[in-house]
C-alpha cells in the first residue's frame, strides 16, 4: 500500500473540499472492505484518503410515506436488520442479508456497495477495467468464468453490487454532492458499462461524494435472489432482484433486474414484458426467467450463467409474492 | 546388566491413559491466542522481509536493479534471488527480496527494484491435452495379461472421462521463518524461527547453501499454522532470510511469502485427467481395465496416479500416462500424494461401470474387493456395509438417475482409500531427576494432529503418571532426532520412541527401587504414581520415592529409538477404508450440496480418538473443499495464476461441509497391529465419493473435479467444460 | 456487495496540490508519515506512531505484539483477523489504524485473565474445535461477536453466523459443537466478555 495523507472530516462540507477533481488523486474511505485491498494490490494508489465515517448526515435510515432515504454508512447489517426495511423493501433486505459474512455485513456500507470496484481478476491483477495486455482484450479468450453474459464488450466485467439490481428494480436515486454542489441520479443511470479505459464503471466524479440513497415508496412485493455456490463468503454467480406492483392478483407493473451478468445491473425488458398482466405462477415466473436471458451472449467459459440468471429471476419473482396469494 | 525391557504395548483392557479421548494439551493456548507462531515472532530489532516475483510465466532475466530499493530510508537489506541471466519458469518466482524496518516500508522497497524481462513462450494450462506439444512426455505403457481380449469377451463395457485439477495447499500459515545470522563462516550462529513439517532436518538442508556448520544452526517452531505436505523444506525463502539477516549486520529478518506468492509457488497439487475404460461379466466382476492419462505436476511434470487404485489385481490392465510440463509453481506432497486423484479415477470409473451392467455399485464394490491386497481384503468388505449401514444406504440408494421429480435430487456415493502409515525414524529422551519430575524431549513437530497429546499420554501410560506430572519439549533440533511429519508417519514414529525411552528409563528407576522394595528390577511395575511389585500392590512406594533414590550428582536420562525397519510390533502400516457421501443437487442451478458424509476409518492401536476423529473430520472437510469448489485457474495468455487469493480460490466455510459422520474401525485384530498414522488415508476418498454421489443424483457423469455449477450443468446439457 | 470508498477511482498518477480542494484548508489532514494515535484496546487506552497507511492488523501484531488475530487472506475474506470494533466483528485487516481511533477495541487477548479460558475457548478446546489453531483466534472473536447477538442459536444460525471465517484444517464439526456449548455455558453464568 503506497503511503497516503489521511483526512478525518466531520462535515460533508469538509469533506468534499478535500477530494480532488482528478482522477487518481484521492479516494473516499468508508467501510474499507473493498478500497484497502485495492490499495494493497496497488489498483488505488491515492496520495489522500478521505475517511468519511464520521460525518453524522451521512447516517440513518428514514422511512416516510414518500419512500426511503438511506444514508451512505449504513451498513449492510444495518439495513438488513431494520424493520421498515424488511417490512416494506424486501428485495433491498434480501440483498443484504445476503452477504455471507457477517464481518463484510458490519464493514460494508450501502455507499461502498455502489461505489465497489469490480472483482474481474484481469482488473485486480493490473490489466485495467477493460482487462487488455499491449491493447489485446484478455476476457474473451481468457478465463471468463465469472465475466458477464450480457453487454457485449469491450467491459466485460460484471456489477459486483448487492444492493444495485434491487435499488435500480425500485426506481431509486442516489445523491452525489461536491463542493460546487449537489445532483440526483437516478441508480440505473449510476451504473455505467465503460467503452474505454478512462471511463469509470460508475458516474461519481472523483470529488464528488454519494451522500444517500433515495428509494421510492415501494412495490407490493419484491425480493433479490442470489444463486451462490457456497454458504460461506463468496461473491453470487447469478442474482436477480424483482419489483411487481400488482392488480389484484395479476402484475400491473414488473422491473426485473439481474445481478453479477454484465458491468451494469441488468434490467430484463423483455422479462418485464411477459410478466404484465399475468399472475405470478411457476410457469409464467419460469417464462419471465427465459424471457430475461434470451439476448445473453456468454463468453466461452461462463454459458452456465445463462441458466442461472434465468432460475434467478424465475425464483425472485416466486419469492417476491410468496405467502401473498 | 539390565535385561532389554518388554515394549509391546500393555493389553487393551489394561490401559489407563492410552485410548482415552484427552482434549489436546496445547488447546488453551492456542484457543485463547496466547500460542506463539513463528509468523508471530516480535523482537526490537526484528526486520520485516518482503519479495519481488515475476510476473511473467516464462522469461529471462536481463537485468535487476536495487539501487533505489537500497537508498529507500528504513531499508537494511537487499538480496537478489534471480541475477540477470536466470531463466524463470513459473509467474511468483522470487527475483529479489528486501529487508526493512516496517512491513509497509518492505512494499515500497520491493518496488522500487526494476527488473527487465525476455518474455518467452508459455504453457500453463494442461487440461487439453492435444495443445501441450512437446511439453507432454509418454511416461511409457504398463501391460497386464491381455486386455483387448478381454474387453472383447466382456459382457458389459463402459468408458468415461475423469479429471481432477492443480489445487493449492493455503496453508493459513504461510511458508517462511525469522531468521538470525550473527557472525562469519565457521563462527556463523543462526538463529530460525520456522514454519515446517521437519524440524529435525531444516539446519541440514540450509548448512550447505549458506556454508555454516549445521551444527550453528538453531531450529525453533512451536506451532505451525499448516503444512499438508507443503512445508518439508527451509526453501529457497529460508536462505534468503538468512542472507537478508547477515546483509543487516545479524537482526533477525521476518520473511514469510505474501499470500498471493505463497499460493503461486508454494503449494501445487499435481492434477490428472484421463480416459478409462472398464470391462466385465454382468454380475459386476471387472475383468479388463483400460486408462490413458496425464497430468502436471509444474515444471518438472508431475505424479502419475497408481491405477486402478487399490483393486490393482485386475487381471488385465493396459496402462498409459503422460507427464506435461507445464510454467507454474512446483508441486509439493499433499496429504496422501497420487492416492486422491487415483481414488477418484477408479472410483469413478467403477461406479459408471455399475450404472452402465444396471448393479447396486455397493455390490460391485465388493465383488470386485477379491482385486485388493490380501491383508486388508476382509477389512475392506467389512467396512463396504458398516459404511453402507451408517449412511442409509439400502433406504436411500436408487438407481442413477432415478431420484423422483422436482429440481433438488439427491444421490448417494462410495469412494475408498488406502495409506501406508507406518512410523517414521524417531528417538525420543526420557529424563528422571531425583526430585521425580520428569523431561520427555522429541525433536519433532506438532501439525494439529495431536503429536504433543500423544507423546505426553504414551509417556504417562507407561511410567504410571498423570500427564500433568511430565514436561514434554518439541519443535527443537537440539533436542533428539524426529523425521518429517509426512506421510502419516508421525503418531506411529514419536509413540514407539516415546515407549521405548519411558521403559528404558524405568528399568534404570526400577534397578534402584528394587533395593528398597527387597525384590530384583524385573518383578517391578509402574502405576498410578507408585513402584510397585507387579502381583503385589501393597507393597510399592511412591514414584517421588523411588527418584529419591537416583543419586544428588545426576540423573536418569534415556533414549529410545524408533526403527521403521524392525517395528517391533508397537507400529504398523497399512490401513483401508471406505466412505459415503449422500448429496444434494440443484439441477437448475447445478449447486451440490452434501447432506452428510460417512467414513469407515481403519486403524491401528488408537491412542487418542478424540484426536484421531479429529483428524478424519478434517481431512473429510478439506476433501469437501476440494471435491466441490477448489481450482486454481491459470491464464493460458498471460500465463499468471489469477486467483492467488482466498476469494475466488474458493476454501469450504462452516456451513458447506455438511454433517461427517466418523466411525474408526476399533476393534482387538486392528488394536493388536501397534499404532498406525491416521493424518492421510481419511483424505483420499472425498472426490471419489462426491463424485459418485452427483452421477448418482443427476443421471449423468460430471467428469470434472470440482463439482461447481459450471461443470455440472455442463454436464447435464451434455456439454464439455 | 463489499462497502468502499464512497469516492472517485484512481487510475492516474501525479502529485496532490496541498489543499487540494478549492478554499477550506485542510486542516485535519495527517501524514503521509506516521502519526501518533491513540487506540482502546480490551479497555484500556494505547498510544502508539504509525503511518495512515499501517492497518489494524499490523498496528496489532506488529507494533504492539497482539498476535493473536493472525494475518492470514490479507484481503478481508478469511477472517483471521477478526477483532470486535464497538460491538461489532470487523476483518482488522481492511481497518486503518489511524481509523480504529476512538472505537472499542476487542482482541483475543483481552477475552480472560493470564490462566483463565474464557468460556468460548473453553468450548474449542472440550471439543477440539482446532488444530492447528492459526484460525482459532479469529474464529474466537467472531464466534464471541455471534454470541453476543445470538445467545441461544440453532445450528443452522451458527453455520451462517459464522461464515465469515475459513478453516483449512477442517474444525468446522468441533467448532460447530463449542458455539453450542458456549452458548449454554456463557447463559448458565459463565464469564461473558
Amino acid at each position: 500500500m503506497q503511503a497516503f495523507e489521511y483526512a478525518n472530516p466531520s462535515t460533508l462540507q469538509e469533506a468534499v473540499a478535500l477530494l480532488a477533481p482528478q482522477r487518481g488523486q484521492t479516494d473516499v474511505l468508508a467501510g474499507g472492505t473493498d478500497l484497502i485491498s485495492l490499495m494493497k494490490d496497488y489498483i488505488h494508489t491515492p496520495k489522500r484518503l478521505v475517511n468519511i465515517k464520521n460525518i453524522q448526515e451521512l447516517e440513518g435510515i428514514r422511512a416516510s410515506a414518500g419512500g426511503l432515504r438511506i444514508g451512505a454508512l449504513v451498513t449492510m447489517d444495518e439495513l438488513a436488520r431494520n424493520a421498515e426495511v424488511r417490512a416494506s423493501y424486501k428485495a433491498l433486505a434480501d440483498a443484504a442479508a445476503g452477504i455471507p459474512s457477517p464481518q463484510i455485513r458490519h464493514m460494508g456500507t450501502v455507499g461502498g456497495d455502489l461505489c465497489q470496484r469490480p472483482r474481474c481478476w484481469y482488473f485486480r491483477g493490473g490489466f485495467g477495467l477493460l482487462a487488455t495486455d499491449n491493447g489485446k482484450p484478455l476476457v474473451p479468450d481468457g478465463e471468463n468464468h465469472y465475466h458477464a453474459i450480457f453487454g457485449g464488450g469491450p467491459a466485460y466485467f460484471v456489477s459486483a453490487s448487492s444492493l444495485g439490481p434491487a435499488l435500480v428494480a425500485m426506481g431509486a436515486r442516489v445523491k452525489l454532492v461536491s463542493a460546487k454542489g449537489s445532483r440526483e441520479v437516478a441508480v440505473k443511470s449510476f451504473f455505467v458499462a465503460p467503452k474505454d479505459e478512462n471511463t469509470r464503471e460508475i458516474v461519481l466524479r472523483p470529488d464528488e461524494i454519494l451522500s444517500e440513497i433515495l428509494v421510492p415508496a415501494p412495490a407490493v412485493h419484491s425480493a433479490t435472489y442470489e444463486v451462490r455456490q457456497k454458504e460461506a463468503l463468496d461473491w453470487p454467480l447469478a442474482a436477480a432482484s424483482v419489483a411487481l406492483t400488482m392488480k389484484g392478483s395479476v402484475v400491473a407493473g414488473a422491473k426485473v433486474v439481474m445481478g453479477h451478468v454484465a458491468p451494469i445491473p441488468w434490467e430484463a425488458a423483455a422479462a418485464e414484458k411477459a410478466l404484465a398482466g399475468k399472475t405470478i405462477t411457476a410457469a409464467s415466473a419460469e417464462a419471465a426467467g427465459k424471457a430475461a436471458v434470451e439476448d445473453a451472449q456468454p463468453l466461452s467459459r461462463n454459458a452456465y450463467k445463462v441458466q442461472l440468471a434465468s432460475v434467478a429471476v424465475k425464483r425472485a419473482l416466486l419469492e417476491a409474492v410468496k405467502g401473498k396469494a | 546388566m539390565a535385561n532389554t525391557p518388554d515394549y509391546s504395548w500393555p493389553p487393551m483392557d489394561q490401559r489407563k491413559v492410552i485410548g482415552q479421548p484427552y482434549k489436546r494439551v496445547d488447546g488453551p493456548a492456542k484457543a485463547s491466542g496466547r500460542a506463539k507462531y513463528s509468523s508471530d515472532y516480535l523482537s526490537r530489532d526484528l526486520l520485516f522481509g518482503a519479495y519481488q516475483t515475476c510476473p511473467h510465466a516464462h522469461a529471462r532475466v536481463l537485468s535487476v536493479d536495487t539501487s533505489e530499493a537500497e537508498s529507500t530510508k528504513g531499508v537494511m537489506a537487499v538480496h537478489v534471488a534471480a541475477p540477470a541471466g536466470t531463466e524463470i519458469q513459473w509467474a511468483g518466482a522470487e527475483i529479489a527480496a528486501v529487508a526493512a524496518t516496517s512491513t509497509e516500508i518492505a512494499w515500497d522497497a520491493v518496488r522500487k527494484i526494476k527488473v527487465q524481462y525476455e518474455v518467452l513462450p508459455h504453457l500453463v494450462n494442461e487440461t487439453d491435452l492435444s495443445k501441450a506439444g512437446a511439453r507432454a512426455k509418454a511416461a511409457g505403457e504398463r501391460l497386464t495379461g491381455d486386455p483387448d481380449k478381454a474387453f472383447q469377451e466382456a459382457e458389459v463395457t463402459s468408458e468415461g472421462h475423469y479429471g481432477i485439477p492443480v489445487i493449492n495447499h493455503v496453508c493459513l500459515e504461510t511458508h517462511g521463518s525469522v531468521t538470525q545470522w550473527k557472525g562469519q563462516g565457521d563462527d556463523s550462529q543462526l538463529q530460525c524461527w520456522v514454519s515446517t513439517q521437519d524440524v529435525t532436518h531444516y539446519a541440514g538442508s540450509l548448512a550447505p547453501n549458506l556454508k555454516v556448520p549445521a551444527a550453528n544452526i538453531h531450529v525453533r517452531q512451536d506451532h505451525v499454522g499448516g503444512g499438508f505436505g507443503s512445508k518439508f523444506s527451509p526453501d529457497a525463502w529460508g536462505e534468503v532470510a538468512a542472507r537478508l539477516s547477515q546483509k543487516a549486520g545479524g537482526r533477525p529478518v521476518k520473511l514469510f511469502l505474501d499470500r498471493a506468492t505463497d499460493q503461486k509457488i508454494a503449494g501445487n497439487r499435481p492434477s490428472a485427467y484421463g480416459w478409462i475404460k472398464i470391462g466385465g461379466k454382468r454380475d459386476g466382476t471387472i475383468t479388463a481395465w483400460e486408462s490413458r492419462t496425464w497430468g502436471t505436476g509444474g515444471f518438472t511434470g508431475g505424479g502419475s496416479p497408481p491405477l486402478p487404485y487399490i483393486i490393482t489385481g485386475i487381471p488385465n490392465q493396459r496402462m498409459n500416462h503422460t507427464a506435461v510440463s507445464t510454467n507454474i509453481g512446483p508441486s509439493r506432497a499433499w496429504r496422501a500424494p497420487n492416492n486422491q486423484q487415483a481414488s477418484y479415477m477408479t472410483c469413478g470409473a467403477v461406479e459408471d461401470f455399475a450404472a452402465k451392467a444396471g448393479l447396486d455399485p455397493l455390490e460391485v464394490f465388493k465383488i470386485n474387493a477379491r482385486y485388493t491386497p490380501e491383508a486388508r481384503r476382509d477389512t475392506y468388505l467389512f467396512h463396504f456395509d458398516k459404511a453402507a449401514e451408517l449412511a442409509g444406504w439400502k433406504k436411500l440408494w436408487h438407481p442413477r438417475g432415478e431420484s423422483g421429480p422436482g429440481p433438488m435430487k439427491r444421490g448417494l456415493g462410495i469412494g475408498f482409500n488406502a495409506w501406508a502409515g507406518l512410523g517414521h525414524q524417531s528417538q525420543c529422551r526420557v529424563t528422571l531427576h531425583a526430585d521425580g519430575s520428569v523431561n520427555v524431549d522429541i525433536g519433532t513437530q506438532d501439525l494439529g494432529t495431536g503429536t504433543r497429546t500423544i507423546i505426553l499420554q504414551v509417556a504417562a501410560e507407561t511410567l504410571g503418571l498423570p500427564i500433568g506430572a511430565i514436561k514434554l519439549a518439541i519443535g527443537s533440533n537440539d533436542l533428539p532426532p524426529d523425521s518429517a511429519s509426512g506421510g502419516s508417519t508421525t503418531v506411529g514414529g514419536v509413540s514407539s520412541s516415546t515407549r521405548k525411552a519411558s521403559m528404558n528409563a524405568l528399568a534404570k528407576l526400577y534397578e534402584l527401587a528394587a533395593q528398597t522394595l527387597g525384590t530384583t528390577a524385573d518383578q517391578l511395575e509402574a502405576a498410578e504414581g507408585r513402584i510397585r511389585v507387579k502381583g503385589t500392590p501393597a507393597k510399592s512406594i511412591t514414584w517421588q520415592a523411588a527418584c529419591r533414590r537416583i543419586p544428588a550428582s545426576g540423573v536418569i536420562s534415556e533414549i529410545g529409538e524408533t526403527n521403521p525397519r524392525n517395528p517391533m510390533g508397537l507400529m504398523a502400516g497399512g490401513v483401508a477404508g471406505v466412505q459415503m457421501a449422500d448429496v444434494s443437487v440443484d439441477i437448475e442451478t447445478g449447486v451440490v450440496k452434501v447432506n452428510r458424509y460417512v467414513a469407515v476409518q481403519d486403524c491401528g492401536l488408537i491412542i487418542n480418538p478424540r484426536l484421531a476423529e479429529s483428524v478424519c473430520y478434517g481431512a473429510i472437510s478439506q476433501g469437501i473443499s476440494t471435491a466441490l469448489y477448489e481450482q486454481r485457474f491459470m491464464d493460458g495468455q498471460t500465463g499468471r495464476m489469477l486467483n492467488p487469493n482466498m476469494e475466488f480460490y474458493k476454501l469450504a466455510g462452516i456451513g458447506d461441509i455438511g454433517d461427517i459422520v466418523v466411525h474408526l474401525d476399533i476393534r482387538p485384530e486392528n488394536d493388536k497391529r501397534g499404532v498406525v498414522g491416521l493424518g492421510e488415508p481419511p483424505a483420499v476418498a472425498i472426490c471419489a465419493a462426491i463424485g459418485n454421489a452427483v452421477a448418482n443424483a443427476i443421471g449423468v457423469r460430471v467428469p470434472n473435479i470440482p463439482m461447481t455449477p459450471e461443470h455440472v450443468l455442463a454436464a447435464l446439457e451434455g456439454r464439455t467444460v | 456487495m463489499r462497502g468502499v470508498g464512497i469516492g472517485g477511482g484512481a487510475l492516474g498518477t501525479g502529485l496532490l496540490e496541498k489543499n487540494a480542494g478549492a478554499g477550506t484548508t485542510p486542516a485535519s489532514v495527517v501524514g503521509p508519515g506516521a502519526v501518533p494515535i491513540t487506540l482502546h484496546i480490551n479497555g484500556k487506552p494505547v498510544t502508539l506512531t504509525v503511518e495512515p497507511r499501517v492497518t489494524l492488523s499490523n498496528a496489532l501484531r506488529e507494533h504492539l505484539g497482539m498476535t493473536g488475530s493472525k494475518r492470514v487472506c490479507d484481503r478481508g475474506t478469511c477472517g483471521g483477523c477478526t477483532v470486535i470494533m464497538n460491538g461489532k466483528t470487523v476483518y482488522s485487516c481492511s481497518v486503518l489504524a489511524i481509523d480504529a481511533q476512538g472505537k472499542n477495541i476487542e482482541t483475543i487477548e483481552g477475552l480472560a485473565a493470564p490462566g483463565q479460558l474464557h468460556p468460548i475457548s473453553q468450548a474449542f478446546w472440550n471439543n477440539d474445535g482446532q488444530q492447528c489453531g492459526y484460525c482459532t483466534s479469529g474464529f474466537v472473536m467472531a464466534m464471541k461477536g455471534f454470541l453476543d447477538e445470538h445467545p441461544n442459536p440453532t445450528v443452522e444460525e451458527v453455520k451462517h453466523g459464522l461464515g465469515g471465517n475459513l478453516c483449512r484444517c477442517g474444525a468446522y464439526m468441533g467448532i460447530r459443537k463449542a458455539a453450542m456449548e458456549a452458548a449454554k455455558a456463557i447463559q448458565q453464568g459463565g464469564k461473558h466478555g
